[in-house]
């Protein structure tokens, strides 16, 4: 019984060569131009210095901050109220004011406040630009401190210090991609197997082919199996070409084994996949079956960590996040992907997936009706 | 104008029939806002970091107490040798180790010169940065109180303002992006697939015999999702303002007028998606995949434009909600006037002008 399901399903899925180009297509394109455009790093702050001392120090401070790479100089001559108007006018991200009598300060007093102002409605790029910019003050204090001291009070002792040394590991040169390339190969997956299964039953149930499938003796869990087989195939071959663009065009290769991965892609594909099936045998119409599934993914893809860490979320975030299946499969394959964990090392999350895999289709197999 | 009337209730009811439309329409808005409010932040905390103390000394017990005390990190089980730090990455217990090496007190207090290690997990790059300047804050915190207490010869003191957002409200740098994306979500998707299926069912030939005129079918199409579109932007605003702490700074009736232009963009889009598909699977994978997908990354709602190839930055010049994006800051948050924006504003106009132009050139009274 199950065999000419799945022989009816595989011919569908051929036949219709716009949706089988679409589900190979559309995660090759997207995976090549998603981590070009998906980038937090900040580079380019706009700093309006204003400067109302135009002294040596002020110039040394306005070559420290324009050399360090991280900032675009937009004005220097300004006045506080023309800084203003950039940050109104979203030229400036941040003001620096130095005011008058600076360098006099510093030197004889050893202190002296300088006015910083953020444009914090773009809270990534004013936090993190405020932040390089505080080190970069912090850093000019230290070679003011060198400097003064050389000219006016001679070598002093030895400062005790603490050398901090750091490595970060897996990823050296704390490179995006490596982080984002394989959250987004997930979301893919994650995308097209959700979306394709959830209109599959509910458009036989539009065309009405269903009540032929149900006229038939054949099982519950047969008619399930037989939608789930086919698409977890190709789940499985989109998969790999994902592999195969992360390894040809951003140079990724698992470090871990390939088995364990494929392993996980495997049962992470039944729980998807029975997922989609449930919206399918919910709805009535492919619509319905679009905006649900949409719907759910949404809150999934937000929720998963693959934007915003989950650890910086409050414990009832956690705990929904720790219940949607994607969750659990961007951590493994980024763990194995990136940190090369052996299978030992990230077994409860393939538990965790296992229960998704079961619960989800059990569900749908349950609400598939054959009578109306 | 009954006529018209009667028309815009037929649409409304085909709305509110379906519960599952209305979980779209209303309960992403809401679920987005709560989300995006409480659930996600981009701040990093609950750091998970696990210590190798060869030292056990007092100078690294208190450099611990100190982290201990920052409400950053989350403190793991100390380990015992180096080996087992990557065990730990691997299974993913943990995001950073701190070493002390063997004699770090004794040398901290004879030579005045001590080391200590830092490992981050580099498969979250920013995670990674942001924890190592926190712990090099920490520790040269702990430094500084060594010197009893004196501060340093030269210091130049920041003092910081958050402009427009002094409490540091997370909630403002995404409620205009998740208004841009509802509006997209309602008045192109909704619109664009409500058309179509008049046409696959069957009944847009009976709404095209009619003596009504084919311009006031439109209408009739167009304004029952303006409405909600605009019930839907007032519910996020009620929702910012009482749930977020949001503070409107703008004039309220600038940014109804803004909105409604930005609205009218996104019907126009959905009309023209709706006249060249012919099915409602094309017409939403066109409207959700082809439009949702350019307006979350290329209006520099989620990333920034600024660090992104010239190519995709050319291309969103194109996008309309790049620009609500920059008018509804501008007006909601900064509280400027118009004189701030009018080129926004003229650009959009421009762009419904001409998307309703092609729309209704597009549009055809007879089906095949």
């Amino acid at each position: 019984m199950l065999g000419f399901i799945l022989r009816k399903e595989f011919r569908q899925i051929f036949r219709d060569k716009t949706i089988l180009a679409m589900m190979f297509a559309v995660p090759v394109i997207q995976l090549i131009i998603f981590p070009l455009a998906a980038n937090f790093e900040v580079k380019n702050v706009n700093v309006a210095f204003v400067d109302y001392d135009r002294s040596t120090f002020s110039q040394r401070l306005l070559n420290k901050i324009a050399s360090s790479g991280y900032f675009r100089i937009v004005g220097n001559t300004i006045s506080y109220q023309d800084a203003q108007r950039l940050i109104e006018k979203n030229e400036a991200d941040i003001i620096l004011e130095i005011p008058n009598g600076f360098e006099r300060n510093l030197v004889r007093e050893g202190r002296q406040e300088v006015n910083m102002a953020m444009d914090a409605i773009n809270g990534t790029k004013s936090s993190i630009g405020g932040g390089y910019l505080m080190a970069v003050l912090a850093d000019f204090n230290r070679s003011l401190e060198v400097n003064v001291k050389n000219v006016h009070s001679g070598p002093s002792a030895p400062a005790a210090g603490i050398d901090i040394t750091y490595s970060i590991w897996f990823n050296p040169l704390a490179e995006y991609k490596y982080y984002m390339v394989p959250g987004i190969l997930v979301l893919l997956l994650t995308m097209i197997g959700g979306f394709i299964t959830a209109l599959n039953i509910v458009r036989e149930k539009e065309i009405g082919t269903i009540e032929q499938i149900n006229v038939t003796p054949i099982k519950k869990w047969e008619f399930i199996l037989g939608k789930l087989i086919p698409f977890w195939i190709v789940g499985m071959i989109v998969f790999t070409v994902g592999l195969i663009v992360m390894y040809l065009v951003y140079g990724i290769f698992p470090e871990g084994s390939l088995a364990t991965l494929y392993l996980f892609a495997a049962v992470y594909l039944v729980a998807l996949l029975g997922f989609g099936l449930l919206i399918s045998t919910f709805s009535n119409s492919q619509l319905q079956a679009m905006f649900v599934a949409f719907f759910f993914i949404m809150i999934f893809i937000l929720m998963s960590g693959f934007f915003t860490s989950i650890d910086s979320m409050p414990p009832w975030a956690r705990q929904i996040s720790n219940l949607t299946p994607v969750t659990h499969f961007i951590a493994v394959v980024r763990l194995i992907v990136l940190k090369g964990s052996s299978l030992s090392q990230v077994k409860t999350e393939l538990l965790y997936l296992g229960i998704f895999a079961v619960l989800l289709n059990g569900a749908a197999i349950l609400n598939y009706r054959k009578t109306s | 104008m009954k006529k018209l009337f009667a028309f815009i209730r037929k649409e409304f009811y085909h709305v509110f029939r379906d519960r599952r439309t209305l979980l779209i329409l209303f309960g992403l808005p809401v679920v987005q806002i709560i989300l995006f409010g409480f659930a996600l932040n981009s701040e990093v905390k609950n750091i998970s970091i696990t210590v190798l103390d060869h030292a056990h000394d007092n100078h690294s017990e208190q450099i611990i107490n100190k982290i201990r005390a920052s409400s950053y990190f989350i403190f793991k089980p100390a380990v015992g040798a180096y080996s087992d730090i990557e065990e730990q990455f691997k299974e993913g217990n943990i995001k950073c180790a701190l070493i002390f090496p063997a004699n770090f007190g004794e040398d901290l207090s004879r030579s005045g010169k001590a080391e200590v290690q830092i490992i981050a997990d580099g498969a979250d790059p920013n995670t990674a940065t942001i924890l190592i300047n926190y712990l090099n804050a920490i520790i040269a915190g702990y430094q500084q109180s060594l010197k009893s207490g004196a501060a340093p010869p030269y210091q130049i003191i920041p003092v910081v303002r958050q402009l427009y957002n002094e409490t540091q409200n997370g909630s403002l740098n995404f409620i205009p992006g998740v208004i841009a994306l509802i509006f997209m979500i309602v008045s192109t998707a909704l619109t664009s697939v409500s058309v179509v299926r008049e046409k696959e069912l069957g009944t847009m030939e009976i709404l095209l015999v009619s003596p009504f005129r084919p311009i006031m079918v439109l209408i009739a199409k167009t304004v029952p999702y303006l409405i909600l579109s605009l019930i839907n932007f007032i519910i996020i605003l009620i929702l910012s303002v009482f749930l977020l702490k949001v503070e409107i700074r703008g004039s309220l009736v600038l940014l109804f007028a803004e909105s409604i232009l930005f609205i009218i963009t996104c019907l126009s889009l959905g009309l023209l998606v709706s006249n060249v598909t012919n099915s409602q699977q094309t017409a939403m994978l066109f409207s959700m995949m082809g439009m949702m997908l350019p307006t979350l990354l290329l209006t520099g709602f989620l990333f920034p434009l600024e660090n992104m190839p010239w190519i995709f930055q050319a291309i969103s010049h194109v996008i309309p909600s790049r620009y609500y994006f920059i008018i509804i800051k501008a007006v909601m948050l900064k509280g400027l006037g118009f004189s701030y924006i009018w080129k926004e504003t003229l650009i959009l106009a421009g762009m419904s002008v001409f998307l309703l132009a092609v729309a209704l050139k597009n549009f055809k009274i007879r089906l095949s």
